[in-house]
């Protein structure tokens, strides 16, 4: 168990520490959520008086919801960036001969995609309460918003991560992100599923973001919809995620990293 | 090629369709949302070009191709001219594509044909203007990466302004204000007038007169840049 550790800790201080040292790699991550959450609550606020928007805290927490979760997901994807990089220079394959459980590399990429969401998520909160973003739910709903967030940084993880082991090179980072960007915005981003017509009505029907949207949306409204479903949802794909990351690891053993 | 035709209209499509519901603020000067956002990527399109070009010439400069130039009998203002060229014909090829796909998707342009051909020299004109900031970087930098790097600042020109939301109808002050001082949002009310509205000649005075502004401090800057990078020691 210490050996296992040892590799996490060791794997997730070290990615972090590229992230947070590295301007080229700090700036985008933090820069572009807060970038998104002004453009967005400031630039489409109007939108609330749409006939039928109905959410009480108002349009900057609509957007926040949104925004914190992209950012959740986004981290995960560009720590998967990190990855590919690893293995396209050729660090990865010392790391693997070096590690006593492997798997413990695949955690400890995923421990630096939460701890550098924490980082954004903290950031952005604390720009979004100044700025005078209303709060309806309480304590719990805030930890059900938050705990959510978490997942998608760990299902945006493991999915980036997973491209990244199979393909182990950074040409591959169209191929982490563009699916996560479609998904998050063939969502309900602007306005409410409700309001939504034509064929992004039907593909935000279908889309499972939709639901873990909405659910966020409620829990900092304070009346959170279909909360299991989200989770179940979200669970699902973390699941589903984390054993398409697993594979991509033997995948890359085979190969010999 | 590929990203400039793609992007743009991609990001435009997904707007549209999600926004579609803010042509029913009142004030809203169309209904079609799609109509609303078809000058955003005139805009946009143009920035990957600036950037694109940049990095291209760029990467002249860091590989020595600019240096043996220099050694020849070839003059600056050649370069940069073929250089700019190629931008604005990469430019009017986007426009183009961007008109086809917005009028297969039943836009109409509101200013008729004559509108239609006052785009495209715009369009020609915000090529050359940015392309030629994009000189100006390369050969004043000399690195992609110092170029690339510039990427996101360009992208809050553009989502900082009018490009979802008419300024009168932007309700954060600040944001309204910010708009206000971009003349990126003068650029695209410029191109989105022709479509919406027909012949509107503040709208027209404002979009020539700030792309007219960037565009030859831009040629200056670069030729001068280009003078000195190609110096002959």
């Amino acid at each position: 168990m210490s050996a296992m550790w040892d590799v996490v800790s060791g794997v997730a201080w070290r990615t972090l520490k590229n992230a947070l040292t590295n301007p080229q790699i700090l700036l985008p991550t933090m820069m572009f959520p807060l970038f998104f959450f002004t453009a967005f609550a400031g630039g489409l606020s109007q939108l609330r008086e749409i006939p039928g928007f109905d959410f009480p805290p108002g349009y900057t927490a609509f957007q926040f919801v949104f925004v914190l979760l992209q950012s959740a997901a986004f981290s995960g994807v560009f720590t998967g960036f990190g990855v590919a990089r690893d293995f396209e220079g050729g660090f990865a394959k010392r790391l693997m001969l070096a590690a006593p459980h492997r798997s413990g590399i695949v955690i400890g990429y995923a421990l630096a995609a939460l701890c550098r969401w924490l980082i954004v998520a903290v950031l952005l909160t604390v720009v979004a309460l100044a700025v005078g973003m209303n709060v309806g739910g309480g304590a719990v709903d805030l930890a059900g918003l938050y705990g959510l967030a978490l997942l998608v940084n760990f299902c945006g993880f493991f999915w980036a991560g997973g491209i990244a082991m199979r393909f182990r090179t950074i040409q591959a980072a169209p191929l982490m992100q563009m699916p996560v960007f479609l998904v998050l915005f063939f969502a309900p981003v602007y306005v409410p599923l409700d309001l939504l017509s034509g064929w992004i009505e039907s593909v935000a029907t279908v889309n499972p973001a939709t639901y873990l949207l909405e659910t966020g949306r409620g829990f900092i409204a304070g009346d959170a919809p279909h909360v299991l479903g989200a989770f179940l949802i979200a669970i699902g794909m973390g699941v589903a995620f984390w054993t398409w990351a697993f594979l991509g690891l033997r995948k890359a053993e085979i190969a010999g990293g | 090629m590929i990203p400039p035709l793609i992007f743009p209209i991609a990001l435009m499509t997904v707007n549209a369709a999600g926004l579609q519901s803010s042509t029913d603020l009142a004030g809203f000067p169309t209904d079609s949302f799609l109509a609303f956002a078809l000058a955003v990527p005139f805009i946009q399109g143009a920035l990957f070009s600036t950037m694109n070009a940049g990095t291209d010439l760029a990467r002249d400069v860091q590989t020595g191709f600019i240096n043996r130039l220099s050694l020849t009998a070839l003059r600056d203002w050649a370069l940069l001219t073929g250089q700019l060229a190629g931008v604005v014909a990469l430019g009017v090829v986007q426009a183009v594509f961007y008109l086809v796909v917005g009028l297969a998707a039943g836009v109409e342009i509101a200013a008729g044909p004559a509108g239609v051909v006052v785009l495209l020299v715009y369009a020609a004109i915000v090529s050359l203007s940015f392309g030629a900031l994009g000189a100006f970087l390369a050969f004043r930098t000399g690195s992609g990466e110092a170029i690339q790097a510039l990427f996101p600042l360009l992208f809050v020109f553009l989502f900082i302004s009018s490009m979802n939301t008419p300024r009168n109808l932007i309700g954060v002050d600040w944001f309204r204000t910010a708009a206000t001082l971009n003349p990126v949002s003068y650029m695209i009310e410029c191109i989105r007038s022709l479509i919406v509205v027909g012949w509107d000649p503040e709208a027209l005075l404002l979009g020539f007169g700030f792309i007219a502004v960037i565009g030859v401090a831009s040629l200056a800057l670069s030729s001068r840049a280009l003078r000195t990078r190609m110096t002959r020691t």
